[in-house]
Parts: structure tokens; C-alpha cells; sequence
């Protein structure tokens, strides 16, 4: 049904839309997504950007801010309509779909246009400069209306923040009128029972257990007082599971296949944490006590990485939840220490198939390919507006993801030495600095708690932020140089729980009072509690000694960014906060970080009872092997994602040495980035990632340990030094209070134990998100296991860094590393359609050493090229590097050694696609044989080819015969000619 | 006497780091100022002879890349800037400076508002940010640091590259003008399709210069090719050991000479 035709706008409209003679690739682009919904019936779109402006101006006024700002002379036609009249009909045959933000709703174009007038002088008579945005969508053709509906939901608007109108008004101009309550509110609890505990949690979005819900009960019985809505909501936000990790570092009574029982006091550190302080590395600066962990980087130099999640917005909003992802792990690393530079960015996703069909779709979700679309563009926005070139990440497609796709956003920042600690003394002054406070964001960390479920886009809308990363790169701008003037003592990000979070951390062991009047708004309307627990993005909290209160102040407004004082930090143990004067919460610091309950839950692991599969040859299922191989190269996981990292600048900064994408055309996916962050010194940092979840889901103990292998391994093959390499853990996992999810929590965390230590390789930072299921219909469905490994490691030199582009014809190829029968979780035994097999496990007693051998062979200057064997095995590898580097390759399977050759086994498959960890490819020149095997001395390593001047990919099976040919041409385009998003 | 530089920045300005370390490496001695600080003392230009506008995405590039920061330098830096291009100051815009210079109309000739601009910056054919390496060729031009003939590698990321001219008689002009100084090339100096040329600009402009060759806008990023270790393909060349720096610090250290040939910098500025 089409909306109510709603009042004219009271506003100036003015509507630019592309001149005759220019295109409009919106307007196509936006065809062809109409097009891919089966919709014929659309001839053509066109895109008019809409502008509303006060109508206190006079047309003079409006044609010269159009004239000026909102329209190109050359490129662009103009449309103005006064306020209240209705806007030029449109031709019989055309529809307009209108979108516009809804109120409240960050809309950063119109906050640009307002702050410009504002500062060039031209404020309306009325001194309010009110500007909104929207956009026209003009449809030509004949869609019935249920298509021009469909065409308005699934292309052009996300009713979720937008609100849409076909062929009718849909525009209101003004701020919008809300009214919270400000002052103290109490929340009746003390005479609840725990039915009426459990409603006020759910009523209230808190994500507060019945346990947990008691506890704060207790507390506040024995005060002789109800808690107020600031209390409560604070307890919320503080035991969160987004903020408080009560799953990892709660208590667990764990029942292994063997029926072995086990109970585990604190996984995170019994496991994790546990192996870094174990290894005791001395390059470790700050780990796991700040927003990201920090080691040495040179002599003057520390550098930081964290990884964070963003999932459950992003499920919603993929755009505006990607985005807010990007800008909050930034702020994360602006955060850590005393603040670091941001230098690079990472992404990694994970979503449904692309090809989904849409009756297949479940309710309430968006289609895979709007959601993957959606968080590409949202980390492009954010992170190219930043300036911070995003340089590693992945794609990773599986039917589990639909429901609930995965976003990891990740930042690396560098600092100098002697930065990374903070501390808050007692009368020290609590400063806002950056973004205004509106209602966006209440209870993202609570929601981010929570299951997703149908309807949640309606519940949860609130939740979703709409970042503007302008306003973070100026914060960015003026905190360096506070902190290099030694303007603030601590500092910390407004994340997740907003102030109440960040001022709760900072105050933990002292106590703060913080006056919420004082708190600079978007606009009126807030209750009391919603400007203390608002994730409104953009937003630092620091520390500042009371003499530099005035310098401070001066160095942000220079640059015209707002820094607040709201409080200050006390010795009262207490977190008192006021507003007008008025008590409106007082809690003490002990009871809101220690009081959380700590119940046993309980964790089971049964081994999925799957059958051998063996590993079926080509001819069996009837293909054959240049088949395979073409399909495999296509496989979306393995496929190109040129469309993806062309969007990323991974070349601001000027700091690029090995990109992501590699080889004489640059299309060969590199198997990590390498940076030379410092001018001055040729010392570069390495990063890269790994996350296998096909493994995960029958086994997630090797699932864990081939993700730490893969991603060292991914830095090995650029040149990194696995001694210098320091690894980060993500888990996003199902509903860990259901014992099957938390049995394989427990396996894969006892594997980053082993793995850390086997390797030497310390985590220095991580996060879990463990509520990533999706309930339809009353059953809930949880995603694959998914661990992301981030690796960020150094290399001594980076004219040493390599590429896996095969180099010169006449090189030798040798395969390091031992092939065994392990295909479970591969992408051959997928696509044979065959459950089962052995997960590939590194061997920890000798996998560490393989690495380290091959990086001596680097440092000697041994290698050509170097490349990773991992989705789609062997035979994808040496692919990537012949048709990256426009060589041919010939590889010879009876020099590939392998484990598990048998009945119901293809030897030539088995060579070729197992997917055994810890191998790489390795170009050696010719005259470099006997120095490369002697520094490999102990290694397992076959001379398994050679690099030609031919363009074929020639492979020789273990009978003696040629198995494939496949030319270089058809290579790269089965690699590359997949999605375009 | 050692030639001075001014980069200015403003919210949302990014590549103002790399930028300042090319023009040192070149010679130059660099200051890097918020637009505030010049708006509030524009006299600030005149110790300077070179004046860069460098890459980003100033104030977000809202409504259009480049406008509301062009909007700022007409309305409270005109004279400034005129005064400091009327006493021979060489400005650069790179990128988001190459919009911001389109914007204010110094290319053109409609900087003082006597006209309407005619040329114009927008969308990229392929309706996406392009972030790739490409091959530049310089252009027999008025600009005085640009080597006619000369093929170089250098990389752009941009989603509004795209030059065009509001009509035929207007690209004759530039062309008759000695004004356009780069163009996209294929890797082997053909005419260049998609992606040699990353934005289908026509004719391939990705430079041009006002008509004294004194301004010079350019989509492409120079100072992100300094080090030998910027080019994609360093790891495959036979000469990988034997390179010092990248092939766009010429381009800066030509221009610093310019600025330093008293002949060609006019009145000299203040050092």
C-alpha cells in the first residue's frame, strides 16, 4: 500500500539531478540492481539529490547556495520549488520512489551544507540554518505497484533509518520533537519477584540475566532504595557480554568426546592470555589491559592492532554498521595508550552466498548480496574518508552467515615509546571531545548481546549509528597533538555503553562525577539516561590535569572541534552523575565491575560422528581436473575480490610495499600487506589474516590452530620474521549459554593456547561476539564457528619483501611442507558434495620450525616468490602465481610426497587439493638449489617443478601422464571474472 | 636560497604527511597550516613561493568533492590567493586539490566570478572509488615543471576523477592554451580504455594547468610514489636493488626548482 501523501514540506527544495550530455552511473547502477530483482518492466532510472533549506531564505538566497554548493554548472540541472508547492509533475510514464533519512538520523551531507553557510555568513533570518536531505529516484517504465514496492525496499531504501515514499510526499522538514525525561527516574525493583526481573531486563532492552537482574536487587535492598534508570541502564551497559566478556571470563564445567570433565575458572585466562604471559615476549609493550595491544616496533617506535566486531548492526544497516564498525576500532586505536596514529585498516566478512535465491531468503534478513554490498561501501566511506589505507581482509561465503552476516574492522596505529601507558589521577577533569550526543545508538551493546531474531530491524533501530568519519579525522588531528604536548593524562574511546562505558573504565579505580547538563546535544528531547548510555559515534573521553584545561580547549576550537568538560574524576569510589544539580545516579565503582554474578555453564563437545569420505577422483564425479581447477579458482572464498579492494585506498600514507593484490597485471591476491611506516626507517610491518569455519564446524580445535598457522604463514610468504609476529583473536560464535556452542568455544580457545605457545607467537589483543544466531520461526540457528586469526608481524628490511607472482622462467618450485589426507572442510570435497574427512592440524612440534627456516632462506635472499597453500590446496596455489606472474608453471605429483594414499583415495586429487596446513610454494632460482636446501636442512621439501617462459599451467600425475594444461588466460579469468558487486 | 611551501589542510585533508616529506625530499622547506590559521592571518601566503592543496576528502566531500572547501578558499582567502599567484607563487592541487582548484574556478579563468565555470570534475564512469596504478604522460604544456614526452608510473584513488568540459570549444581551448599537461596512457603509451584511464575523463585529462602553467591540478598522487618500494610490480624488476626512490619525487623536485629559478618565480617570495 502506498504511504499517506504527507503536507508539503515547509522548506526550499532544490533537486540536482544530471544535466542532458551527462551520465548519471547512480541512476544505472540502480537499474541494475532493479534488473537483477527479475523486473523488466523499468526502462531507465534517474537519481535527483535533494536538499531542503530553511524557508526563512529568499529565492535569491537559495539560488546561490544551489548555485554554489549544492549543483555543478557544468555537469548538473537544478530544480527549485518555494516552500509548501509541490514540485514539477513528472512525465506520465515516470515514478519517483522519494528516501530520506529518518529524524534523528545522522545525516552528514546536511550537517556539512549547515556548517558551511554557518561559517561563510549566510544563516536565514531566523539564525537556524536547517538543512535536509533526500533523495529522488525516478523510475521510467510501467512496474505494477507491487514491483515499484519491492524495487523501493530491496534497492533503494532501508526503512530500518529511511523512510520512503512512491509517488507520493514523504518529506517533513524540522528537528524532530522528542521528549525524554531529564532528571532522576527510579526503576522499581526491590519488591519484583523474577517474573517482573525478566520483564523490566526485556522491557527495557537491558540483556540483564534473571541471576544477574537479582543481584542488582540484592544491592540495592540492602541501600534501602530502588536504583535509577542511570544505575540500571549502567549496570547494563558494564555486564554486558559486548563489554564484559562474562562467557570467557566467566566459569565453566566442560565435558570433552571422552566424556573427560573439566572445570575451567576464567577461560580467557586460562587459555589466551595464559600463553602470552607464558612466553613472556619482550616485545610486548601493553597486552590485554588496553583497547589494543601494543609492542615494539623499532627504536623509537611502538606499534598497536586491534580487531573488532560489528556484526549484529551490521546485520540491519550493513552500510551505516560497517561503517560505525570501521570508525569505532579507529577510535579503539586513537584510544590505546595515549593515542596512536592510525596506518592501516583490515576487513573481513563474512555473508551469505551471493546467489541466493531470494524465496529462499529468510524473513526479516536482508539478501547477501545488499548486506556484502552494503559493508563494502560502509568500510569504504569510513575508512578512505580517514585517510588510512585498508590493506588486508577477506571474504568468506556460507549459507550459516544469512541471518547473520560477520564484520571484523580492524586498525593498526603506531606511537612513539613511552605512550602507551595512561593513568586518571583524582581531580583530573573528564573531557568530551569530538561528536554531539543524540538518541543513535541506545543499547548497541545490549542489542549486540542478544539474539537476532525477524524482528529485529523494528526493535532494534535505535541501535544503529550512522558515523561521520569527518568529524573522527579532526578529533584524530587535534589528539595528536594534545598528546604530543602532554595536554591529557588518559584517554579512551566512546564505544560501546557510551559515557557510561568509557568514563566507568576510566574511573575504575578512583570514581568520577560527571554533570550530563553540561554534555553538548544534537538536539533537545533526551531523558537523563539516554545521553549517558547513547553510543553517538565520534566521541573521546580524556583525562586532563586541571592546569591544561585552557590549552587543551584552545588547541580543539582552533580546528573547530567541540571539547566539553562534563565532570571530573574523584577519589570517592563512586560514580555519582547529576544533572541540573540533581542526583541522578550513585553507584559504587566495586559493585558495577565486581558484582556481576559469575554462574557455571556448561560446555559439551561430541565429535560429529561423520563417515571417511576418501577423496573421490575427477573422473568419478565426472569432471575432470582442468574443470576442477577453473571452478575451484571461481570458488567465491578463492575467487578475486579485485571488486572490493579497488574501492579501498590502500595507498594513502605513501607507506605501500606489498598491496593486496600482486604480480605483473596486479591481479594476483597477495598473501598479505607489507607497509614501510616510517620514512626514515626501512623496517616494515606485516599483516595478515586467516579464518577456516568449514573446519570449524566438525572440528574446532584444528580449526583454531590451522587459522594461527595460515595466518604466520600468510606473513612467512611475504618475508616476515615469525619471532617478530604477534596475533590477534576474534571469536564470533553462536549462543554460548546452549553447551554444544561453548564445548567448541572451549576447544578452539585450548587451541590458541597450544598454538601461541607452539609458535611463539603471543596474542596481544581480541574480542568475542557470542550470540551470532538468527531465530526465525521459532527455531534459532547458529553461525559457523568462526575464529578470525589477525596476524601483524615485522619484517627487518623491506627491500626483502616478497610477492607470490611466479618470476622468472627457469626457476625452480619447491613445495615446503608435508600433504596429508586432510579435506575435511575443503572446498574440493564441497564441491563433490562430500561431508567429513580430517580437518587439517599443523604438527606443533616441527610446523614452528619449517617457518623460521623458510624466513632464514628469505633473509639470505634465497627466494623469488613465495606463496601459501591453502583453500583449494596445491593446485590453487601454484595457479595464483602463474597467471599473477604471466609465467607457466609445470608441476610434476610424483614429487609430492603425501600421507593417506589408499583405497577410495585419488592420489593425484589428494596431491592437489588437501588442504594440510603449513606448506607454501617457493620459487628458487636455479643457481640457488643447494644454498636453499641446506638452509632447509630438516625440512620436509621437494623439488615438485619449475617456472617456464609458456603460458600453460602443465600438471604431471603420480601414473607419469599430463592430468591438466590449462592456459594462463583461462586462469585468471575464471579467478577474476566472477562477482562485480 | 631555500624554496618555501605551504600545505594547507582542513577537515578531512589526508594526504598532507606524504606531501610535506615530498616536498622536503625535493628541497623544499615545508609548513603544513590548518585553513584557520590562514583565514584568521591570510598574509600568512607571502612567505611562501609553492602552495599546495593536497589529497583528501575535505569536509567529507558532501554534496561534491571538493565544493565546500573551494567555497571557504573564494570566500575568506580570495585576495590571498590572488595576490600570491599574482606575484608568481606556483599551487598545486592534488586529488581532492586537483576539485578544490576545478572548484574555485583558478583553472578556468572563472575564479573572480567574470564567467561561468566550464569545466568540471564528477563520477567516475564505473560508478566506484578506483584505487590503482596507472600510467601517466606528460604533455608539451604551459606548465613549467612538466617534461614533455615523459611516461611515468603513479597511483590514484578517487571516486570523482572524471574531467569533463561543458562543451566541444571549450577542450580546443585548453589544448590551444598549452593547458593540458597529463594525460592516462596504456602501459605502452596507447590511448587508454578502461582502466588505464580509471574515470573516463575525456581525452584522458588527468592534469591540467591554468593558462600560465603556474597552477597545476592533477588526479593522480605523486607523493605516494617516493620510496622503491611504491611501484606494484618493484619485486619483479631487474634493476629492484639498484632503484633510490620512486618515479614521483621528480615531479616534486622539478617543481621546487622551478620555484627556485628566479627567472620563472617571478617576484621571489620571503624566505
Amino acid at each position: 500500500m502506498p504511504p499517506a501523501t504527507l503536507p508539503l514540506p515547509r522548506a526550499w527544495r532544490v533537486e540536482v539531478s544530471r544535466a542532458p550530455g551527462f551520465d548519471d552511473p547512480d541512476g544505472s547502477h540502480a537499474l541494475a540492481s532493479v534488473r537483477e530483482l527479475g523486473i523488466d518492466s523499468v526502462r531507465g532510472v534517474r537519481l535527483a539529490r535533494g536538499t531542503l533549506l530553511s524557508p526563512e531564505y529568499d529565492r535569491t538566497a537559495v539560488e546561490r547556495i544551489a548555485g554554489e554548493l549544492l549543483a555543478d554548472p557544468v555537469v548538473d540541472r537544478v530544480s527549485i520549488t518555494p516552500p509548501s508547492e509541490a514540485p514539477p509533475r513528472t512525465p506520465a510514464d515516470t515514478h519517483r520512489i522519494l528516501v530520506a533519512l529518518r529524524p534523528g538520523v545522522m545525516d552528514p551531507v546536511a550537517g556539512t551544507v549547515e556548517s558551511v553557510l554557518r561559517r561563510t555568513g549566510r544563516v536565514p533570518g531566523d539564525g537556524e540554518a536547517a538543512v535536509q536531505t533526500f533523495r529522488a529516484w525516478e523510475l521510467e517504465g510501467a512496474p505494477s505497484a507491487a514491483e515499484l514496492e519491492e524495487i523501493a525496499r530491496r534497492v533503494f531504501a532501508n526503512e530500518t533509518i529511511e523512510t520512503l515514499a512512491i509517488d507520493a510526499e514523504g518529506l517533513s522538514f524540522g528537528t524532530p520533537s522528542i521528549a525524554g525525561r531529564r532528571g532522576r527516574t527510579e526503576v522499581p525493583l526491590l519488591a519484583a519477584d523474577d517474573a517482573a526481573l525478566d520483564e523490566t531486563s526485556r522491557a527495557g532492552e537491558l540483556s540483564l540475566t534473571t541471576l544477574e537482574m537479582r543481584a542488582i536487587q540484592e544491592h540495592f535492598a540492602e541501600l534501602g532504595r530502588e536504583p535509577t534508570a542511570c544505575e540500571l541502564e549502567t549496570l547494563a551497559q558494564t555486564w554486558s557480554e559486548h563489554c564484559k566478556h562474562k562467557t570467557f571470563t566467566g566459569r565453566i564445567r566442560f565435558k570433552d568426546a571422552g566424556g573427560n570433565v573439566e572445570e575451567i575458572d576464567n577461560l580467557l585466562k586460562s587459555t589466551i592470555a595464559r600463553a602470552t604471559h607464558e612466553l613472556a615476549r619482550p616485545f610486548c609493550v601493553s597486552v590485554f589491559v588496553d583497547n589494543a595491544g601494543i609492542v615494539t616496533f623499532d627504536e623509537g617506535h611502538d606499534v598497536c592492532f586491534k580487531v573488532e566486531t560489528h556484526n549484529h548492526p551490521s546485520a540491519i544497516d550493513p552500510y551505516g554498521g560497517a561503517g560505525t564498525g570501521i570508525g569505532g576500532v579507529i577510535r579503539d586505536i586513537l584510544g590505546a595508550g595515549l593515542g596512536a596514529k592510525p596506518i592501516a585498516n583490515t576487513d573481513c566478512f563474512f555473508v551469505g552466498p551471493q546467489d541466493l535465491p531470494l524465496d529462499e531468503l529468510p524473513k526479516g534478513t536482508l539478501h547477501p548480496r545488499r548486506v556484502l554490498r552494503g559493508v563494502v561501501a560502509g568500510v569504504r566511506d569510513y575508512g578512505n574518508r580517514m585517510g588510512i589505507p585498508t590493506v588486508n581482509g577477506g571474504v568468506w561465503y556460507h549459507r550459516g552467515y544469512v541471518g547473520n552476516p560477520l564484520v571484523y574492522a580492524g586498525t593498526v596505529g603506531i606511537l612513539p615509546h613511552g605512550y602507551a601507558h595512561k593513568e586518571v589521577l583524582p581531580g583530573d577533569l573528564v573531557v568530551s571531545v569530538g561528536g554531539r550526543t543524540g538518541r543513535d545508538g541506545i543499547h548497541g551493546a545490549t542489542f549486540s548481546s542478544a539474539e537476532l531474531h525477524e524482528d529485529s530491524d523494528e526493535v532494534s533501530a535505535s541501535a544503529v549509528q550512522i558515523g561521520d568519519p569527518i568529524t573522527e579525522k579532526r578529533v584524530l588531528d587535534c589528539m595528536l597533538q594534545a598528546r604530543d604536548r602532554g595536554l591529557y593524562r588518559g584517554v579512551t574511546d566512546c564505544g560501546a555503553g557510551g559515557y557510561s562505558s568509557a568514563v566507568g573504565e576510566m574511573a575504575e579505580k578512583c570514581g568520577a562525577e560527571v554533570e550530563l547538563d553540561r554534555v553538548p546535544l544534537k538536539y533537545a528531547g533526551l531523558a537523563s539516561h539516554e545521553i549517558w548510555i547513547s553510543e553517538a559515534q565520534e566521541r573521546m573521553v580524556l583525562a586532563v590535569p586541571p592546569e591544561n584545561e585552557e590549552a587543551l580547549l584552545d588547541l580543539f576550537s582552533a580546528e573547530g572541534v567541540e571539547a566539553t568538560v562534563i565532570g571530573r574524576f574523584t577519589d570517592s569510589g563512586r560514580l555519582v552523575l547529576r544533572d541540573a544539580g540533581e542526583c541522578v545516579g550513585d553507584l559504587d565503582m566495586g559493585f558495577l565491575h565486581d558484582g556481576c554474578p559469575r554462574p557455571l555453564r556448561e560446555a559439551l563437545w561430541e565429535a560429529p560422528d561423520l563417515p571417511e569420505p576418501g577423496v573421490p577422483g575427477p573422473e568419478e564425479l565426472g569432471w575432470s581436473f582442468e574443470r576442477v581447477i577453473l571452478d575451484l579458482l571461481a570458488a567465491p572464498d578463492i575467487a578475486s575480490k579485485e571488486w572490493i579492494i579497488r574501492q579501498y585506498d590502500h595507498e594513502v600514507q605513501g607507506t605501500s610495499v606489498v598491496k593486496p593484490l600482486v604480480g605483473e597485471r596486479s591481479d594476483g591476491p597477495g598473501d598479505a600487506a607489507v607497509l614501510q611506516p616510517l620514512p626514515e626507517s626501512s623496517r616494515g610491518l606485516v599483516l595478515s589474516c586467516a579464518a577456516n569455519p568449514r573446519q570449524g564446524i566438525t572440528d574446532p580445535y584444528a580449526m583454531a590452530l590451522s587459522a594461527i598457522d595460515e595466518a604466520l604463514r600468510n606473513a612467512v610468504a611475504v618475508g616476515a620474521d615469525p619471532d617478530q609476529a604477534v596475533i590477534l583473536d576474534n571469536f564470533s560464535w553462536g549462543n554460548c549459554e546452549k553447551p554444544d556452542r561453548l564445548g567448541s568455544l572451549v576447544l578452539a580457545s585450548k587451541a590458541c593456547y597450544d598454538g601461541a605457545v607452539a609458535y611463539g607467537t603471543p596474542f596481544v589483543s581480541g574480542k568475542d561476539s557470542l550470540n551470532n544466531e538468527y531465530r526465525v520461526d521459532g527455531v534459532s540457528v547458529p553461525i559457523p564457528p568462526t575464529l578470525l586469526i589477525s596476524c601483524m608481524a615485522q619484517i627487518p628490511d623491506v627491500a626483502r619483501a616478497l610477492t607470490m607472482d611466479a618470476k622468472e622462467a627457469g626457476d625452480l618450485l619447491f613445495l615446503v611442507g608435508e600433504t596429508h589426507l586432510e579435506l575435511g572442510g575443503s572446498h574440493y570435497l564441497e564441491r563433490a558434495g562430500r561431508a567429513g574427512g580430517s580437518v587439517p592440524c599443523p604438527d606443533l612440534a616441527r610446523a614452528p620450525g619449517w617457518l623460521r627456516a623458510i624466513h632464514r632462506a628469505v633473509r639470505s635472499g634465497l627466494v623469488r616468490a613465495a606463496h601459501d597453500l591453502s583453500e583449494g590446496g596445491l593446485a590453487v596455489a601454484a595457479a595464483e602465481m602463474a597467471f599473477a606472474g604471466m609465467r607457466g608453471i609445470e608441476l610434476d605429483l610424483r614429487e609430492v610426497a603425501a600421507t593417506g594414499d589408499g583405497d577410495g583415495v585419488d592420489a593425484d586429487a589428494l596431491r592437489l587439493f588437501s588442504e594440510s596446513t603449513t606448506r607454501l610454494l617457493i620459487e628458487v632460482a636455479a643457481g640457488d638449489e643447494q644454498s636453499f636446501l641446506t638452509v632447509l636442512d630438516g625440512v620436509p621439501v621437494a623439488r615438485v617443478g619449475r617456472v617456464t617462459d609458456g603460458e600453460q599451467l602443465v600438471l604431471t600425475g603420480t601414473g607419469g601422464t599430463r592430468i591438466a594444461e590449462l592456459d594462463l588466460e583461462s586462469l585468471r579469468r575464471a579467478h577474476s571474472g566472477g562477482d562485480e558487486g | 636560497m631555500s624554496v618555501r611551501a605551504l600545505v594547507l589542510r582542513t577537515a578531512g585533508t589526508n594526504c598532507e604527511a606524504e606531501t610535506v616529506r615530498a616536498l622536503d625530499l625535493a628541497g623544499a622547506r615545508t609548513d603544513c597550516l590548518h585553513l584557520y590559521a590562514c583565514l584568521s592571518e591570510p598574509a600568512r601566503f607571502d612567505d611562501y613561493s609553492i602552495l599546495v592543496v593536497p589529497g583528501g576528502f575535505s569536509y567529507g566531500d558532501y554534496v561534491s568533492a571538493g565544493r565546500v572547501w573551494a567555497a571557504e578558499l573564494r570566500h575568506g582567502l580570495s585576495e590571498a590567493l590572488a595576490g600570491f599567484v599574482g606575484r608568481g607563487g606556483l599551487v598545486l592541487g592534488v586529488c581532492n586539490g586537483f576539485q578544490v582548484l576545478v572548484e574555485t574556478g583558478l583553472l578556468d579563468g572563472s575564479f573572480d566570478g567574470s564567467r561561468t565555470r566550464d569545466i568540471a570534475l564528477y563520477g567516475n564512469a564505473s560508478n566506484r572509488y578506483e584505487c590503482r596504478w596507472v600510467t601517466l604522460e606528460s604533455e608539451a604544456c604551459a606548465c613549467p615543471w612538466i617534461v614533455a614526452g615523459e611516461r611515468w608510473p603513479c597511483p590514484v584513488a578517487h571516486a570523482e576523477g572524471r574531467f569533463v568540459v561543458r562543451e566541444p570549444e571549450v577542450l580546443e581551448r585548453l589544448e590551444r592554451n598549452g593547458q593540458i599537461a597529463l594525460r592516462y596512457v596504456a602501459p605502452d603509451g596507447g590511448p587508454a580504455g578502461y582502466p588505464d584511464c580509471p574515470n573516463g575523463s575525456v581525452g584522458a585529462i588527468a592534469g591540467i594547468s591554468d593558462p600560465t602553467g603556474r597552477i597545476l591540478g592533477l588526479m593522480p598522487h605523486p607523493e605516494r610514489n617516493l620510496t622503491p618500494w611504491n611501484h606494484p610490480r618493484w619485486t619483479r624488476m631487474a634493476d629492484r636493488d639498484a632503484r633510490k626512490e620512486g618515479e614521483g619525487l621528480a615531479f616534486y623536485r622539478r617543481m621546487v626548482e622551478v620555484a627556485a629559478a628566479p627567472s620563472a618565480a617571478g617576484t621571489p617570495a620571503r624566505a
